[in-house]
């Protein structure tokens, strides 16, 4: 019989999965970002799931770091969209051809 | 097995595939914002009350608020609107599939040799022990956040403030 901390580690594996297939498969850059995001809720899924299993204060406490750099990384990566999108006039990722190196 | 567990489990799977499937990004946003409460719900019911309070105002109240009002500032007639999928969805599936096998047999679902799981809702993740905790052990770490925020501010300010068209 599956327990809960199987059932929702189960979860994050399949939440993970299903915004890998979003990053790989969708055009729009927003989309994408956007499934970035699920992928990273997926994590912190499994890791508030294994810090109740493992009852640790501090892997709860630390959730509130990933939870900072998330904060950190959306602003960046937001306006890196603006960014991208005034320059390119499009959201299309099938355009972004000009990135080097 | 926890019934409302199951029931939000269910509801935030559904959201994750629906942000993948909606033609609209702000759909597809609504469907994300969704997707946050319900794991913020399976934190609560997990007594894990901190990180659900965390994930109701950073994300839904903050990352979500940011990122619907770049929908809001961009163009809605884009060609990606109607051409929704890339030409890889099929190797995406099955890389995909592969790697939800690999990441199951690596984290060990329903491992026999497993400890025994404490029940549900004994963890003392209460407000009072988080924040003696937090501020006791974590302070220097809270202070190299707030540095880590700041360099978040001023990356975003110098991206914003090039020139479009360079």
């Amino acid at each position: 019989m599956m327990n809960d901390y199987d059932l929702l580690i189960g979860l994050a594996i399949a939440i993970f999965t299903t915004g890998l297939i979003g990053v790989v498969v969708r055009r729009n850059l927003l989309v994408v970002v956007m499934c970035v995001e699920v992928m990273l809720n997926a994590v912190v899924l499994a890791f508030v799931t294994f810090a109740a299993r493992s009852q640790s204060l501090p892997g709860v406490a630390m959730t509130f770091f990933i939870y900072i750099a998330a904060a950190c990384e959306i602003a960046v990566a937001m306006s890196i969209v603006v960014l991208l999108a005034k320059r390119r006039g499009s959201l299309d990722l099938a355009h972004g051809d000009e990135l080097k190196g | 097995m926890n019934i409302m567990i199951g029931i939000f489990a269910s509801l935030a799977l559904i959201a994750a595939v629906l942000v993948v499937v909606l033609r609209q990004p702000m759909r597809a946003a609504l469907a994300l914002i969704a997707h946050m409460i319900c794991l913020a719900a399976i934190f609560a019911c997990l007594n894990v009350h901190v990180v659900a309070l965390f994930q109701v105002l950073i994300y839904v109240g903050a990352v979500m608020v940011l990122m619907i009002y770049t929908i809001m500032l961009l163009d809605d007639s884009d060609p990606s609107y109607v051409k929704v999928f890339s030409r890889w969805s099929v190797p995406a599936i099955v890389v995909a599939a592969v790697v939800m096998v690999a990441l199951g047999v690596l984290l060990g679902i329903a491992a026999p040799h497993a400890p025994a799981a404490p029940q549900i809702g004994t963890a003392p993740f209460g407000f009072p022990e988080f924040s003696i905790a937090f501020m006791s052990r974590y302070w220097l770490h809270f202070e190299i956040a707030t540095a880590l925020l700041a360099i978040g501010i001023v990356a975003a300010w110098t991206i914003l403030s090039q020139r479009a068209g360079r």
